[in-house]
């Protein structure tokens, strides 16, 4: 951006439309397990997602720009993940949280899908369990990031 | 494992049949107001439930099968994850029972015993701060979510301060805590101690005497005491029933009979009768916690037989003898008699109950868990007939679920 002569802005119409974008993520208010309690006090007066302009979660998968996966991923819940996935207008992000989302963590078992980025892409992977909420509001700002820069791609986020 | 693209099976909030005025609904789990991942597959006349059948096992994990391939101090890892409001109480339980198969119950030092109830009373705080504020969005009140998260944030910097980290800190061990309380620990926790009463004067102020809040809960999922009694209701479900039962009191452990405590019960059974009695005992969780502080006295924190509690860090350095018994512990754990216990707890939920049979290995060779949340959701099925949906919406919330411990 620069500024003209007189008192207007000079932009691309791309970049005002990604900052528009990133600066109003919506995510969508899926609670799996323990990472949906971080996941919540992302929202509270402490960390305060607001900040970043995400603060509006939302019930219908229509509304929501970003899916948290926020928790283990059973069998028998995978192809809802994988259905409200589907119903997502795009563009679309997926923010994976915590070790069990990534790749099924501590539980090696028969019960939990291991990894959720066999089901839906991820964009940002979350290590933890659970992870700080300051590791989740990281992970945010890689998504906005990856959004300004119009790219995506796998990126490990590190708090 | 891949999911395949076909077309799925009909699932989600959608209508699955429609025959004359009665129509099946689906509910959940991806829902706001089912605190996690339930389904309800609701009857529903106009918006009258006739029918609600819970269909659980959205989040099921394998906890209790897991547990059974990991040494006797490495499930409790998976344990704490089921009830995630409440990681300490699940932690303590388990190891009550654990140490009652050893039978070392009186090794455990002193000062380790305090702690453990320390930290088990603010753990129900902190987890009666979460049902607090979801079941305040639940019904449209936003504010109270900040004050309790608010609250809850004061309790987890104290529980990360002592055990490592903020959910899950796997503090309370086999044998005692894992290490001492950490340098200004107790100033923070007075400090938390003295503003206590006026954040929940707050927390009252905010709902208490809401008139919505009030037409929204009386008379709302109303549960006589046979029926609580009958359906095996424990926690504050039950005690808003009129029944006076609570574990601390009924099967002391942890020296919980030493302790000036009240428990709170109503006579009225309803959705505002168990928003009231959680509240009650939030204030009483905080008068033990305040004996406790009063009670502390230095000590050693995990009992000193190696044979299954680890040697001090300090003397590994040191002692040959420390060094073998550390390295055992750690690469092939310790063997606990053949045998089986139940021990329980009154977790924030209810009664928390471990039965744990041992084959005399280094492995757990079952672990049963009894989850208050699965007791208390199934009187939903009894509660939901006849109201509206949402007033459904309400009994979940005032029953406080959480799934991890239901399907474990």
């Amino acid at each position: 951006m620069e500024v003209g002569p007189g008192h207007f802005l000079l932009a691309k119409l791309d970049d005002v439309a990604r900052w528009a974008q990133s600066s109003s993520v919506w995510p969508l208010t899926m609670g799996l397990a323990c990472c949906a309690i971080e996941m919540m006090s992302v929202t509270a007066p402490e960390y305060d997602v607001a900040r970043l302009g995400s603060e509006v979660f939302r019930a219908s998968p229509r509304q929501a720009d970003l899916m948290i996966v926020s928790g283990r991923v059973a069998q028998k819940m995978a192809p809802i993940v994988k259905r409200l996935y589907d119903q997502m207008a795009d563009p679309k992000w997926v923010i994976s949280m915590g070790a069990c989302a990534s790749s099924g963590g501590i539980f090696d078992n028969y019960a939990i899908v291991q990894g959720v980025d066999t089901i839906v892409p991820v964009d940002v992977y979350v290590p933890g369990c659970p992870p700080t909420p300051d590791g989740l509001l990281y992970a945010i700002n890689l998504i906005q990031q990856q959004i300004r820069e119009g790219g995506r791609g796998g990126i490990f986020a590190r708090a | 494992m891949s999911v395949s693209s076909t077309p799925l099976e009909p699932l989600g909030s959608e209508v699955l049949l429609q025959d004359g005025n009665a129509m099946v609904l689906s509910m959940g789990p991806q829902h706001p107001s089912t605190h996690g991942v339930l389904q309800i597959m609701l009857e529903i006349e106009g918006e009258t439930v006739v029918k609600a059948e819970p269909e659980i096992g959205y989040l099921h994990t394998g906890i209790e099968k897991t547990a059974e391939n990991l040494f006797w101090t490495q499930a409790q890892t998976v344990i704490e994850r089921m009830d995630y409001l409440a990681p300490e109480s699940n932690a303590l339980c388990y190891c009550l029972a654990v140490e009652k198969l050893l039978g070392v119950e009186a090794e455990i030092p002193e000062r380790a015993t305090l702690i453990r109830v320390l930290v088990a009373e603010l753990t129900r705080i902190a987890s009666h701060c979460v049902w607090l504020g979801t079941h305040g969005i639940d019904l449209g009140a936003l504010s109270i979510f900040f004050y309790c998260f608010d609250l809850r944030e004061n309790i987890l910097d104290l529980q990360e301060a002592a055990g490592g980290a903020r959910m899950h800190p796997n503090y309370v061990r086999v044998g005692g805590v894992n290490g001492d309380l950490p340098d200004g620990f107790l100033t923070r926790l007075d400090a938390l101690i003295e503003k206590f009463p006026g954040r929940m004067r707050e927390l009252r102020a905010l709902l208490q005497k809401n008139p919505i809040f009030q037409d929204r809960t009386i008379d709302v999922g109303i549960v006589s005491a046979e029926q609580a009694v009958g359906w095996a209701l424990t926690g504050p479900a039950l005690r808003a029933s009129g029944v006076a039962y609570d574990v601390r009191r009924a099967f002391p452990y942890c020296g919980y009979d030493k302790y000036e405590f009240d428990v709170p019960t109503r006579k009225e059974g309803d959705a505002y009768a168990r928003f009231l009695v959680r509240l009650d005992e939030m204030d009483e969780a905080m008068r033990i916690v305040a004996q406790v502080r009063k009670a502390l006295r230095p000590g050693p924190t995990m009992s000193s037989n190696v044979k299954f509690a680890p040697p001090p860090k300090e003397t590994i350095a040191i002692s040959m003898e420390a060094l073998i018994h550390h390295f055992k512990l750690v690469s092939e754990g310790f063997r606990v008699p053949p045998g089986d216990v139940y021990a329980s707890v009154e977790g924030p939920r209810g009664e928390l109950g471990y039965y744990v049979v041992s084959d005399g290995g280094n492995r757990p060779y079952r672990v049963r868990t009894r989850p208050p949340s699965l007791y208390n959701l199934q009187a939903l099925k009894g509660m939901a007939p006849g109201n509206l949906i949402a007033d459904l919406v309400v009994m979940i919330g005032s029953m406080d679920p959480v799934f991890g411990e239901v399907d474990r």
